[in-house]
């Protein structure tokens, strides 16, 4: 039995009305990944924000290597050994990758800056993760999982000796999610903690050693990975059995008529000669990774870029759209995969976030009626299971899952014919998930073609009819019923075809 | 979707309550935190104005009533306009330029023997032209409003120097039915036109900033641009309009000016711009754009005005006057930072 690193004992915290923690004990060691899971609002975040010096719990202490901490602040935290690579970066994207790196240093006292030291420093730690990234280059100018090892980087050289990693590969493709797992196990061959926060079961069991479930506020139990199975294990997450994760698939008919029809469809630079049909009542898949060109096809589909060759038809109808408006009034939509940047009003409330598109349908006269857009928001709140106070609610102040379902409420205000989803379940927990699964089944009963763009292979092969996987700007090829499996999909998603 | 068994979601524990009843209560609560902020503005105006009213005995009268609305009731239109381009997320920093520059040459070309009413109409026209380059500067090449308007409002101000060499124009020669905008009563009730003309625009664009799809989709666009992109609204054409609306009020704000001031300084209205962000803020507008009332800036812009006349009437130096609407803005703010920060928890 080791001696832990850190220990949290009987930590519970408050925040007006919810309890997120209550009377949480629980054990880090060293030289161990420890998966931390449960659905969003279990408590997880508040937990690791009280080890990370972010919050200050309203009882337990927390301790390291044996003595108690008092954490002021995430400075606090990581001066004392405990880092935190945040889920939305945390770097100073105009300064360069060695400012950010030893910004803390630099920040104390007033000296004169020994640049060359600082960069060949940089290099050195860097390089101790296979990174070739330039020290003196701006992290504006990196990509997502550069930025991620600058701030991984960045707490090691401070000597961490437990590093907190929250839904690490939510923005990275599959090979650099490959890169992290190797850093993760450098990291725990030197001997640190690592604390992994994930959604992903499939990485859990990849990396981790233990693992630990939270469920409203309450730590429900800890186990060695090796000793527990998925379903066991979502089994304590949720509190109960989850049946029915994926709605039962369509019957396959081959006499259906198409609903959207792409033809060549070129954007220069980013992809070419795309071609694929949607059919009514069908959910079709993008598979491909980050990057190979799929977002950037449903962008142009529906007139948000404009192509440089190619055409789509509408119903056998050509259709050619200036800007998204004219692609809305065909009924087409469009669900962003960035929910909180380009999907959401979060000042705004509820009532106003499902209204946007069509205004004129709670208006007359140009004038907004305020009981009617309440009475539509009120319909889709019931509709779709969104737990809201009210709908003159913030959406801000929603979980992730409700987000994304006033998101999805205000597309389908419109009556689209077909729906384009990019991720419609990033960042959301299991059961806002599978509600959204039979939803977008639902969708397709009704006749609805549905394409369904994701980078979790689960669910593209649990939840589609047919799955187009896309390489580098090509649609490698269209896979249907057994065709579609995990291998057959990483195999034309990642491979170079010689 | 309702057939699907799901497990609860954890959200904030209040949110069972799904009852009809419950959901209204709940709503209002909220819109009333909302609207605090205009109601902080309310409750600092009537403490001073009973303090005031104790203090002195003229400070009630029709006439110092008269005067103090008329002291900002020409800004006040420009403070419509600023408060409609920060909702959108914008700033324009051109309008006392644009109020200075048409007043001169609405005068000039009157004094060049053009007909008044075809010489205003001239004026707006400057206006729409002013405003229009600002949202082309800002929609099309780029530049941050800040800049944009900015440097156009350096031109419009160097451009009315230039026009009137740097001289006021006397206007004392203009016609009664045009100086009546500016001067004239409503025959036996004492109020001045301009005031009633004032209410008016500020009620019609209160009711619309609370009702008309259009400038609901200017708070749109205000809270998230990208979003708003996303939900198929042209948000090109929104910014632009807003910055013509500014170059609108503004040119009319300065043809008012004349009106009531019987002549166009190049000078006037110099520095306005930031009394006017300052009135937007007091009254709960954000420089980040999405939010802000008409109501709650002509509260602001009041407030500040009162002071102002109460500073005079208690015989305090001109001097102070900026110093206390610092102060004020400072406290405004705060109080904003304070209770958004609570709301947050």
């Amino acid at each position: 039995m080791q001696t832990p690193v850190l220990e949290a004992r009987h930590i519970s915290k408050r925040f007006t009305a919810t309890q997120a923690l209550d009377d949480v004990t629980i054990a880090f060691n060293a030289g161990e990944v420890h998966a931390l899971i449960g659905e969003n609002g279990a408590g997880k975040s508040t937990l690791m924000n009280i080890v990370g010096g972010i919050h200050a719990p309203d009882s337990g202490e927390v301790l390291l290597e044996g003595a108690r901490l008092d954490l002021k602040s995430p400075h606090d935290a990581l001066m004392l050994g405990i880092g935190f690579v945040h889920q939305e970066l945390a770097l100073c994207r105009h300064l360069s990758v060695a400012e950010n790196v030893f910004m803390v240093e630099l920040g104390a006292g007033i000296r004169l800056i020994d640049f060359a030291h600082l960069y060949r420093e940089t290099e050195r730690l860097l390089a101790s993760f296979g990174s070739e990234v330039n020290p003196r280059q701006k992290v504006s100018e990196l990509s997502v999982s550069q930025q991620q090892v600058v701030e991984i980087v960045k707490a090691i050289s401070k000597n961490c000796r437990v590093l907190i990693f929250d839904e690490p590969t939510a923005a990275l493709t599959q090979t650099e999610t490959e890169t992290l797992f190797r850093i993760i196990e450098t990291l725990k061959a030197k001997g640190l903690c690592v604390i992994y926060i994930s959604h992903r079961m499939s990485e859990i069991y990849r990396i981790c050693d233990r693992v630990s479930v939270l469920r409203d506020g309450r730590l429900i139990d800890t186990e060695l990975v090796s000793g527990i199975d998925q379903v066991s294990l979502v089994h304590k997450m949720v509190g109960r059995e989850l049946t029915d994760v994926y709605p039962a698939k369509n019957e396959r008919s081959d006499e259906k008529s198409p609903v959207l029809e792409v033809t060549g469809l070129t954007l220069d630079g980013v992809y070419s000669d795309v071609s694929f049909s949607l059919y009514h009542g069908e959910i079709l898949g993008f598979a491909g990774l980050v990057g190979s060109g799929r977002t950037e096809v449903a962008r142009t589909i529906c007139g948000l870029y404009r192509r440089s060759a190619g055409e789509t038809r509408l119903d056998g109808k050509l259709i050619d759209f200036h800007d998204y408006r004219d692609a809305i009034s065909s009924g087409i939509v469009y669900l962003t995969e960035d929910r909180k940047a380009e999907g959401l009003f979060l000042e705004m409330s509820v009532a106003s976030n499902i209204s946007v598109i069509d205004l004129d349908a709670v208006s007359r006269y140009k004038l907004i009626d305020r009981s009617r857009e309440h009475g539509l928001a009120s319909r889709f709140v019931k509709e779709m299971g969104i737990k809201v106070a009210g709908v003159a609610s913030k959406v801000r102040a929603l979980s992730g899952g409700n987000q994304q379902k006033v998101l999805i409420s205000k597309l389908l205000n419109v009556k689209p014919r077909v729906v384009l989803m990019d991720e419609p379940t990033r960042g959301i927990d299991i059961g806002a998930k599978t509600q959204i699964y039979h939803l977008l089944r639902r969708l397709a009963s009704e006749g609805v073609g549905v394409v369904m763009i994701s980078s979790e292979l689960p669910e593209i092969i649990g939840v589609c009819d047919r799955v187009a996987v896309m390489y580098e700007g090509t649609i490698r090829g269209v896979l249907a019923g057994d065709e579609i499996n995990e291998q057959a999909i990483i195999r034309m998603a990642c491979l170079d075809e010689n | 979707m309702a057939k699907v068994e799901v497990p609860p979601e954890h959200t904030a524990p209040d949110t069972s309550a799904s009852t009809g009843g419950a959901r209204m209560s709940i709503g209002k609560r909220l819109r009333i935190l909302g609207g605090f902020r205009e109601a902080t503005t309310l409750v600092i105006m009537i403490l001073i104005c009973v303090v005031m009213s104790i203090i002195s005995p003229y400070f009630m009268t029709a006439n110092n009533i008269r005067t103090t609305v008329l002291s900002f009731s020409i800004n006040g239109l420009v403070v419509i306009a600023m408060t409609v381009v920060l909702i959108s997320g914008g700033i324009d920093l051109s309008v006392g330029a644009v109020m200075a520059l048409v007043g001169v040459i609405t005068g000039s070309l009157f004094l060049a023997k053009v007909n008044i009413w075809i010489a205003a109409f001239a004026g707006v026209g400057i206006g729409v032209v002013i405003g229009t380059l600002n949202g082309f500067f800002v929609t099309r090449v780029g530049l941050s409003p800040f800049i944009a308007t900015l440097a156009m409002g350096n031109i419009a101000r160097g451009a009315s120097y230039v026009i009137s060499r740097g001289m006021p124009l006397p206007l004392q020669s203009l016609p009664p039915d045009f100086k009546y905008i500016g001067r004239g009563m409503i025959g036996g009730t004492g109020i001045p036109f301009l005031i009633l003309l004032f209410a008016i625009v500020v009620i019609a664009f209160d009711f619309l900033s609370r009702r008309s799809t259009i400038i609901r989709r200017i708070y749109y666009v205000g809270s998230s641009e990208k979003a708003a992109r996303f939900s198929g609204i042209n948000v090109t054409r929104l910014r632009m309009g807003v910055y013509i609306l500014a170059g609108v009020l503004g040119a009319i704000a300065g043809v008012f000016s004349i009106s009531r001031f019987n002549s166009a300084t190049p000078y006037y209205a110099d520095g306005v711009e930031m009394i006017l962000i300052s009135a937007c803020v007091i009254g709960g507008a954000s420089l980040n754009g999405g939010e802000g009332t008409i109501f709650g800036s002509i509260l602001g812009i009041a407030l500040l005005a009162v002071i102002q006349g109460s500073l005079i009437l208690m015989d305090v130096s001109v001097y102070w006057q900026q110093l206390v609407t610092g102060l004020i803005l400072l406290i405004a703010v705060s109080l904003d930072f304070l209770t958004h920060r609570k709301k947050k928890q």
